[in-house]
């Protein structure tokens, strides 16, 4: 019977998941093309170094103390869950046990990091309500995104409980349990006085919510900032692996350029594919990059913590020009899906999201992507919105557009003529 | 030093070089700050002194040099970009230029990472890079008492540092001046910028609380240097007006690593 009850909520679970996956990978196919992923050898080490080791978000050491740990804890403990799924459709009890002293010592370390998560999780609670860290109420984060930050801290401390009592009335309960539980042993004792019916029952109460919260867990993620569980490790393995000061080229303008430079050949280059848009204007426009960097995005606020713009008091924060990418996907995307590629709803990522104000803000200084624990390219995305502004509409500051005859007349920013290039050796 | 930085430094001129049917190893690429910023001319003086001394290889194009188009892309003109880059390549197949110097890091960034992008190839060497490698060689060599026990403090430049992460050759160089570096607490990869990047050098600033120059420079006087080194046009524009706001500029002087080891040559 609990079989059946189980497979039903896994196969629910991975139906609704399914769904979600799908409606991401449609918007996926909205996307423009980024940069080709090769050199696979670098990029391992890059997700050795930054996931796995975790290496960015020591960056702010004591934060990045915890977040590891529970990073850490997370991957031994998603083996056991492995294993209570085994447990629930097979309707066995322990099905990894055959590994011996590997499964003693998993259960151990999987005992341990339950305690150390469920602590750190209430220090970060803490830490988020009553310590007054700047990038944790930056203006930009909205009602739903405290919302879920503190459902995701929350949903994490009740599975950590309920994995500690899965352990403890495990224990209790078996006077030759399998595994090792170096805390939960310690607790057991406790429990001693009850029956083992009792002892049975409390174990599978936890049992049962922490598998079920598990399963709700996975499917609130892709709608909520902690789709970053799913997406962070990819979007390393993903990032741009280049200079962090080195732009891409626009093909297309390369092309225009030469024709310009070169008139002869135009005739024969003039079948040039036309361009539907030079940099970005909506979210129809920006690469899968881009938005892979606003799904694994946790909003945490390091880059603009960073940003010479927003510490001076701009209105440019890192953080939101992410966020923004996934608002506007989430309202458009759907309706470009239904209606098609030249659908508009008469709003548009810039003005309604981002404003000229933001864009010009950035210095380019890198010190968000420098900064960003999963490579999140926040300059890049910036600098293709300022291509879109001043390509598109030739909408740059005055003062800008000055630099811009100057560079075109005598060949610098300033106006002054070539033939002086020398006075500096006087 | 400043003495014969006050007369005229005789410089070889690419054209005629390679008129001559020579080819100097390296062109010394002067850039537009280097060119007309009058703050910023000393430096390049200073560095194509310190060429001249140590008998460099060297040519600059003069006035066939233009801008790299560098601030015209962080401003979003791609197309602007790409019709100086592309003319100054061509420039340089011409002359056969296989290793270029810099001493703007903007310049030094978008010659190096991004011109291969559109056919470039040649090799693009920092000045600071070069110095450095030039005192391993022994071919430069510091008087370290010149500048001995100056408390100097040194601001990363955005486009040396995070962007190609170049860090410790730059203190290399200043500890071996033989002075006292003092660092300031967001230094290296946590350095916080001048403000003048990303094309900002040539509009205002949008509206704010603050500068961010002025933030800048606040932190570097929290250490109390006698010199507040730099590595970048913009940034010293940026830290010396930074000093002028702040009352400091006849205590603290700002200068460039090029002046510096200018200073202390033998």
């Amino acid at each position: 019977m609990s079989q059946i009850v189980f497979i039903f909520f896994l196969t629910l679970t991975i139906a609704v998941f399914s769904y979600s996956a799908y409606r991401i990978y449609r918007f996926f196919n909205l996307t423009k093309p980024a940069y080709p992923v090769k050199e696979i050898g670098k990029r391992i080490k890059l997700t050795i170094e930054n996931a796995f080791f975790q290496e960015r978000i020591f960056r702010k050491p004591v934060a990045g103390l915890m977040h590891a740990m529970v990073f850490w804890g997370f991957c031994i403990i998603l083996i056991g869950s492995i294993e209570m799924v085994i447990d629930g459709v097979s309707g066995q009890e322990r099905s990894l046990a055959f590994l011996g002293f590997f499964y003693d010592m998993l259960m151990a370390a999987g005992d341990v990091f339950a305690y150390i998560i469920g602590l750190f999780i209430i220090i970060f609670m803490i830490r988020r309500c009553c310590l007054n860290i700047p990038r944790l109420h930056g203006k930009e984060l909205t009602k739903k995104n405290h919302f879920d930050a503190y459902l995701a801290l929350s949903l994490i401390l009740i599975l950590m409980i309920t994995l500690a009592g899965i352990n403890i009335f495990y224990v209790a309960s078996h006077s030759d349990y399998l595994g090792k539980f170096p805390i939960s042993s310690m607790i057991a004792p406790v429990f001693a006085g009850m029956s083992y019916e009792t002892l049975v029952l409390i174990h599978d109460i936890n049992w049962w919510t922490h598998i079920l919260l598990i399963f709700l867990f996975a499917n609130i993620l892709p709608y909520s900032k902690h789709f970053h569980i799913f997406m962070s490790i990819p979007n390393v393995f993903f990032s741009r692996i280049t200079p962090l000061g080195k732009l891409a080229n626009m093909e297309s303008v390369t092309k225009e350029v030469k024709i310009m430079l070169n008139p002869e050949t135009a005739f024969a280059t003039a079948e040039a594919e036309a361009v539907s848009r030079f940099g970005i204007l909506d979210v129809e426009d920006i690469t899968w990059k881009n938005y892979i960097d606003s799904l694994a995005c946790t909003q945490c606020g390091r880059c603009t913590s960073v940003c010479p713009a927003n510490i001076t008091g701009k209105e440019l924060s890192p953080r939101k020009v992410i966020i923004d990418i996934r608002r506007r996907m989430n309202e458009k995307g759907p309706k470009l899906i239904k209606h098609g590629k030249d659908y508009s709803d008469g709003k548009s990522l810039i003005r309604d999201y981002i404003t000229e104000e933001e864009i010009w803000a950035c210095t380019t200084c890198n010190a968000c992507a420098k900064e960003c624990p999963l490579n999140i390219d926040h300059p890049t995305f910036i600098l293709d919105l300022r291509r879109y502004l001043v390509m598109e509409e030739s909408a740059a500051p005055a003062q800008l557009n000055a630099i811009f005859s100057n560079i075109e007349n005598n060949g610098a920013p300033w106006q002054y003529s070539n033939q002086d290039r020398l006075n500096w050796t006087l | 030093m400043s003495e014969a930085l006050k007369s005229k430094i005789e410089v070889p001129i690419m054209s005629e070089i390679f008129a001559q049917g020579k080819k100097p190893e390296y062109l010394f690429w002067v850039g537009c700050a280097g060119a007309f910023d009058n703050r910023y001319m000393k430096v390049a003086k200073s560095f194509a002194y310190i060429l001249n001394h140590i008998g460099a290889d060297y040519a600059v194009l003069g006035t066939e040099e233009s801008c790299t188009g560098d601030p015209a892309r962080r401003a979003g003109n791609e197309m602007l970009f790409q019709m100086q880059a592309l003319t100054n390549i061509d420039l340089f197949k011409m002359y056969e230029i296989k290793k270029v110097i810099t001493i703007c890091p903007h310049c030094y960034n978008v010659l190096k990472n991004e011109y291969p992008d559109l056919g470039a190839d040649f090799e693009v060497i920092s000045y600071l890079e070069f110095l450095y490698l030039q005192i391993k060689r022994g071919k430069l060599k510091l008087d370290k008492s010149k500048l001995q026990g100056k408390r100097v403090t040194y601001h990363d430049p955005c486009y040396l540092g995070r962007a190609n992460n170049i860090y410790d050759i730059p203190r290399n160089l200043i500890n071996e001046l033989g002075v006292e570096l003092a660092e300031m607490p967001r230094h290296k990869s946590f350095a916080l910028c001048c403000g003048a990047g990303g094309a900002q050098m040539f509009k205002d600033a949008e509206k704010g609380t603050k500068e961010i120059f002025i933030e800048r420079t606040e932190e570097a006087l929290s250490v109390n240097p006698e010199i507040i080194a730099t590595a970048c046009p913009f940034c010293m524009t940026m830290i010396t007006d930074g000093l002028k706001y702040k009352d400091k500029i006849d205590e603290i002087s700002n200068l460039d690593i090029a002046e510096l080891i200018a200073t202390a040559m033998i």
